[in-house]
């Protein structure tokens, strides 16, 4: 009984212990690192904004985070240096914060995106990762030639008549949606945690690029894993007991 | 494959003087100058980058263009091989000089600066092109490997690939380049 109360939301979270830190790498080589933690906040306040209306709060966090990554390009020209990102990120608090004190309703769904929860994932949840890992996993695959090639040798790049904005635009939404999915299940920063710190540590010894994806992934979901047992154990929410796993992994190995 | 006329190139304004300029399948031409003439705003008019302002450019159509600007790949911090960068523009190892085949697997920063730059050049000049347009490729080169480059400049124009090489390395343009041609000083009105 208590194994199936739990093997779903092991599952669910397995499938983004795959997907963020493969993804994080991407954000990492185009030092976007602060995006993930921009789309957490920005999905985090969409879902506040859904619930208050009257919507199912996972479709506001998803079309709030799209929104903000495919609009990003819009003012990318005039908010270079990271500067949309911090923006995205602080307005995403800050109306998260304003509607978790100011609607009862709105209050419990904002610690549980917070603290991130992952043991109250659904069925429904975990369904929408089974499909959307996959597919994500499959988009990035597609992109990461390109990312890296324009990020390497960006004339080259563009003298090959590629263009830059299918790529750019593309990633930008998959780094957003699965940064959504991520806060809906694992909280702002189980998420951040997970996208940030394995490329972080995994950069640091890899000797190639494949090498550096592989390590990224063990990484997190050794972290995972055993973040998963420690709270479940010391009946803690998840998200922190993530955070500390991942911020001490990273302290010892660095 | 490239035909210039008259062509002024800049970028928020006109920075070289008029020039003709040709190049034929299979032949390296030269660009030299003094420093500040526009050699590198012509090469990147020639890429398509940088504005024409007056005159005519006609490339070819269909060529298949490479690039190699003085910028250094940003690789600092990235776990990114060698091997890794040849993959990027479909260049292959075959033929690196023997101080760098076994140094392709290692990452590109724990390379000397001279050994980073000759895989990022030999990942331009041999990834599939008709037309390589190389700025200043000798910098941050040794003996070894000018002679080396040059060595491969000839092997590439064989296979029929036109060169473009901007450089104020005279022994090096003399020694790799079929023709040269001089860049004057823009006569400011």
């Amino acid at each position: 009984m208590s194994t199936d109360l739990f093997l779903i939301p092991f599952l669910t979270g397995l499938g983004l212990a795959i997907l963020l830190p493969l993804l994080g790498c991407y954000l990492r080589l185009r030092d976007e690192w602060l995006a993930a933690l921009a789309y957490s906040h920005v999905s985090a306040a969409g879902a506040l904004l859904a619930l208050v209306a009257g919507l199912p709060p996972a479709a506001g966090g998803i079309a709030a985070a799209a929104l903000a990554g495919a609009g990003k390009r819009l003012f990318a020209a005039r908010l270079s240096g990271g500067a949309a990102y911090a923006l995205l990120l602080l307005a995403g608090w800050s109306l998260a914060v304003l509607l978790a004190a100011n609607q009862p309703q709105a209050e419990r769904l904002g610690h549980a995106l917070f603290d991130g929860q992952l043991y109250f994932s659904s069925s429904a949840q975990l369904w929408l990762v089974a499909i959307s890992v996959p597919v994500a996993l499959g988009v990035l695959r597609l992109l990461s030639r390109h990312l890296l090639l324009a990020h390497t040798y960006p004339d080259f790049f563009r003298i090959r008549g590629l263009r830059a904005w299918p790529t750019q635009i593309g990633f930008d939404l998959l780094a957003a949606l699965a940064l959504a999915l991520a806060t809906m299940n694992l909280g702002v920063m189980g998420a951040f945690a997970l996208v940030f710190i394995p490329p972080w540590l995994a950069f640091r010894r890899a000797r190639d690029w494949r090498a550096g994806l592989l390590r990224s992934l063990l990484l997190g979901l050794v972290a995972y894993i055993v973040a998963f047992g420690v709270a479940l154990w010391l009946d803690q929410p998840f998200g922190p007991i993530l955070a500390v796993m991942l911020v001490a992994f990273g302290l010892i190995v660095a | 494959m490239l035909r210039a006329e008259a062509l002024v190139a800049g970028w928020s304004g006109p920075a070289t003087s008029p020039i003709d300029f040709s190049l034929q399948a299979g032949e390296i031409v030269g660009l030299t100058g003094p420093n500040g003439v526009g050699k590198s705003t012509l090469l990147a008019a020639f890429a398509g980058r940088a504005t024409v302002f007056s005159g005519r450019l006609e490339l070819q159509a269909g060529l298949r263009l490479a690039v190699q600007t003085q910028e250094v790949p940003p690789v600092d911090g990235l776990p990114l091989s060698g091997r890794d960068l040849l993959a990027l523009t479909g260049a292959s190892p075959e033929g690196l000089p023997p101080w760098l085949v076994d140094r392709v697997d290692i990452r590109l920063d724990r390379l000397s600066g001279g050994q980073r730059h000759y895989l990022a050049l030999w990942a331009v000049l041999h990834a599939p092109a008709d037309l390589v347009l190389l700025d200043e490729p000798t910098n941050n080169l040794d003996a070894a490997g000018v002679r080396h480059l040059t060595a491969h400049l000839r092997e590439r124009a064989r296979e029929g690939c036109g060169i473009v090489v901007v450089s104020h390395d005279a022994a090096f343009v003399a020694a790799a380049c079929d023709r040269v041609v001089t860049l004057e000083v823009r006569d400011v009105d």
